[in-house]
């Protein structure tokens, strides 16, 4: 047992990496919405279970597949959450982090149980889209295909966001306008648009997750909730609110629980707590984090 | 708190002191399942709906006593469910718990059942230690248990040539019992046991695992988890081109809500076995649609929930006859001496080991092509009769009530 080949070691370090794209896709929509707007968004599982959800529907409804879904699904969801800031999100503004902790985990409650009550935990099934069905046979591994396209989306999208918010005149205003918000609106920018665009970003990252997720596993109600906490403690361990931090802890993390999988599998679902504890203990404001 | 925890010993003092016929003057059915997890489609308000049903079967009283129907979420974890077990029981005067899935919550339950000499009608959980080194005089186990799947399922790929095994295991006790039952069935038919993981419940991706599975070489994978665990360990190994390199996969405990889940395309072919499938015969069938009218959708019971109602059916009938619900070991003794009869499981009868005693049926997934409609999942193979299903209490059982009714 625990002598592994070299070769599978090959295979556990990609398939970490694939699992880590998840936990940097999420973890990133969580960092700007919480670097930006300073909320602790704990319904972004939810939000990445409506994105499956959504592109579920597509199918369903209206016939519309994968690749439709991939536009349209954030597309949606990125709107619910424009309304969700601008209804609900808004009027916590200026109060304590955690109101909007609890308002956010109410919501995410509220979305599991319904779809749960109409569609039981146990899931509904989402076919592969036929374009990125098989695979190619490596050598020491069998890799399919769908999952050279799920890191290929999740890098190009990380990088994107990075530099959108790093390199462009969108990402500068952003940028001031967290730091300063008064000022920034002083020269006449509109503040509050910006807060329900980056929302809507941050939330939309969340739902291509869930469509990228979805043939993968299944669309299913519990989908986020299972997920969320791990990503929780990606974006405590890279640093609460930084976008580079969330982007290589997730990718990082992801392939430390796979080889824990092979090494120790009792631990796989521990390791990451481990880690953030570790973290948290000798720099507490995470490894990207800003020393306060 | 402090105040609940007196209360709960007053109430525990009252309860003792009170036995009238039938103590309380109402019959309390508590249904203790998963709610809102994993398990929560096989078992959840599906099982709280099979108990009404039998409760309305029996004109919802016996006598003149009314029976109730009260449920509550257990969340798979035994620290929850034995504190649920306990206020139900001291606080509620709660007289059988039912269902029970997850098999760590319910040999907690177990115990508590027996300590305070209720009944347990267990259908959800599946570990074959219920009958097993800690069976109870006190507890029924009704729909199925590892050591059944172990001997329909797990002999029927030995028998079809696996030899070599590699197991997923979930770890926790469910598991680590299936994981035991099927790889005495692997051995004795002279078949090895490569190697094995043991994953935490509700893992969410399994394509690690099943790497190292691949590289075991083994011809069979056997998963001993349930629930979502298999469903994602199935679909993954399908993504991974385990099947299509030649390895079997043998779903040791699949339920027909996972199918629905997974989808024909995916598990098509896969090998399973359960004691009730809604489309088996006209009296399942009738049954089923019952059952469905009243949850609502188009949903079909699991053979969780088919086991709920038929052994809630069971113990009223036993209450009418005993006319007295204080003494659960009575109670449990009342059952074994009927013969059992529902349309679900058929007649039947329970053993002196608590073993509720049925065929069992081996079944093989359709091909989307074979399949009429959703829900039309499962061609029959084969029926495996309840002595060969089920273990022989000669030769294996190490429960003490056997020893003791040998003597």
């Amino acid at each position: 047992m625990l002598a592994v080949p070299v070769q599978a070691l090959f295979g556990q370090l990609l398939i970490g990496l694939i699992n880590g794209s998840f936990y940097a896709l999420l973890s990133l929509g969580l960092a700007i919405i919480f670097g930006l707007l300073n909320v602790i968004n704990f319904c972004h599982g939810a939000l990445y279970m409506l994105g499956a959800f959504v592109a579920w529907f597509l199918l369903e409804k209206a016939g519309i597949g994968y690749w439709g879904a991939l536009i349209l699904s954030p597309l949606a969801v990125g709107l619910f959450g424009a309304l969700m800031e601008r209804l609900l999100l808004r009027r916590l503004a200026g109060l304590d982090a955690l109101y909007g902790l609890l308002l956010t985990f109410g919501i995410a409650l509220v979305l599991q149980g319904l779809f749960s009550n109409w569609f039981g935990s146990s899931g509904l099934p989402y076919e592969m889209p036929p374009q990125l069905q098989g695979g190619q046979n490596l050598g020491f591994m069998f890799l399919p295909n769908y999952r050279v396209w799920v890191i290929g989306v999740s890098l190009v999208l990380c990088l994107g966001t990075w530099a959108v918010i790093e390199r462009t005149r969108l990402g500068s205003r952003l940028r001031a306008a967290t730091e300063n918000a008064t000022l920034v609106s002083a020269f006449g920018i509109n503040v509050p648009r910006l807060v329900t665009i980056t929302y809507a970003l941050g939330v939309a990252l969340a739902a291509i997750a869930g469509v990228l997720a979805a043939p993968i596993y299944r669309v299913s109600p519990l989908m986020g909730a299972d997920l969320i906490i791990v990503v929780f403690a990606v974006v405590v361990i890279g640093g609460m609110g930084s976008i580079l931090g969330s982007i290589v802890t997730g990718f990082s993390l992801g392939v430390l629980e796979g080889l824990t999988k092979v090494f120790y599998p009792e631990a796989s679902n521990t390791v990451i707590f481990v880690v953030m504890a570790i973290v948290l203990l000798v720099r507490p404001a995470g490894l990207f984090g800003k020393q306060a | 708190m402090r105040i609940a925890l007196a209360a709960a010993a007053a109430a525990l003092t009252l309860s003792q002191s009170a036995r009238a016929e039938f103590s309380d003057k109402v019959i309390k059915i508590g249904v203790l399942n998963d709610q809102s997890g994993l398990y929560a489609d096989l078992a959840g308000q599906g099982s709280v709906t099979a108990a009404k049903m039998a409760v309305e079967e029996m004109g919802g009283k016996i006598g003149d006593t009314p029976i109730e129907v009260i449920f509550a979420d257990h969340q798979n974890k035994p620290d929850i469910g034995s504190n649920i077990a306990r206020q139900w029981i001291d606080v509620d005067h709660v007289d059988v718990i039912v269902d029970v899935p997850t098999s760590s919550v319910a040999l907690a339950v177990n115990q508590i059942v027996k300590d305070k000499n209720k009944v347990f009608l267990a259908s959800g959980p599946a570990s074959s230690d219920l009958t097993g080194k800690a069976c109870s005089p006190n507890t029924v186990h009704w729909t199925y248990d590892t050591w059944a799947l172990a001997h329909t399922t797990g002999k029927a790929e030995v028998d079809a040539g696996g030899k070599t095994w590699f197991f997923l295991t979930a770890d926790y006790a469910f598991g680590h019992a299936l994981e035991r039952d099927t790889t005495e069935v692997v051995t004795k038919a002279g078949g090895k046991i490569l190697g094995g993981v043991k994953h935490p419940l509700n893992a969410t991706d399994f394509s690690s695992f099943l790497l190292q599975a691949q590289a075991s070489k083994a011809q069979v994978i056997g998963l001993a988890n349930a629930g979502g665990d298999t469903i994602n360990s199935i679909k993954a190994a399908a993504e991974f081109g385990i099947v299509k390199g030649g390895q079997k996969l043998a779903g040791l405990l699949v339920f027909a809500p996972d199918i629905h889940a997974i989808g024909l395309q995916t598990a098509q072919g896969l090998l399973l076995s359960e004691s009730f499938y809604w489309d088996r015969d006209a009296k399942t069938r009738a049954w089923s649609k019952k059952w469905a009218e009243k949850v609502g959708g188009n949903r079909k019971p699991s053979m969780v929930q088919a086991g709920v109602y038929a052994a809630v059916l069971h113990y009223l009938k036993a209450l009418k006859v005993l006319k007295s619900d204080g003494d659960g070991k009575a109670v449990v003794e009342q059952m074994k001496k009927m013969e059992t009869d529902d349309p679900a499981f058929g007649k039947g009868k329970i053993r002196v080991d608590g073993r509720k005693m049925h065929p069992m049926f081996l079944y093989e997934v359709k091909a989307p092509s074979e399949s009429k409609g959703p829900w039309d999942y499962y061609k029959p193979i084969k029926e495996v009769s309840a002595e060969e299903a089920f273990r022989p209490l000669e030769l294996e059982s190490d429960c003490p009530l056997v020893a003791t009714a040998k003597k």
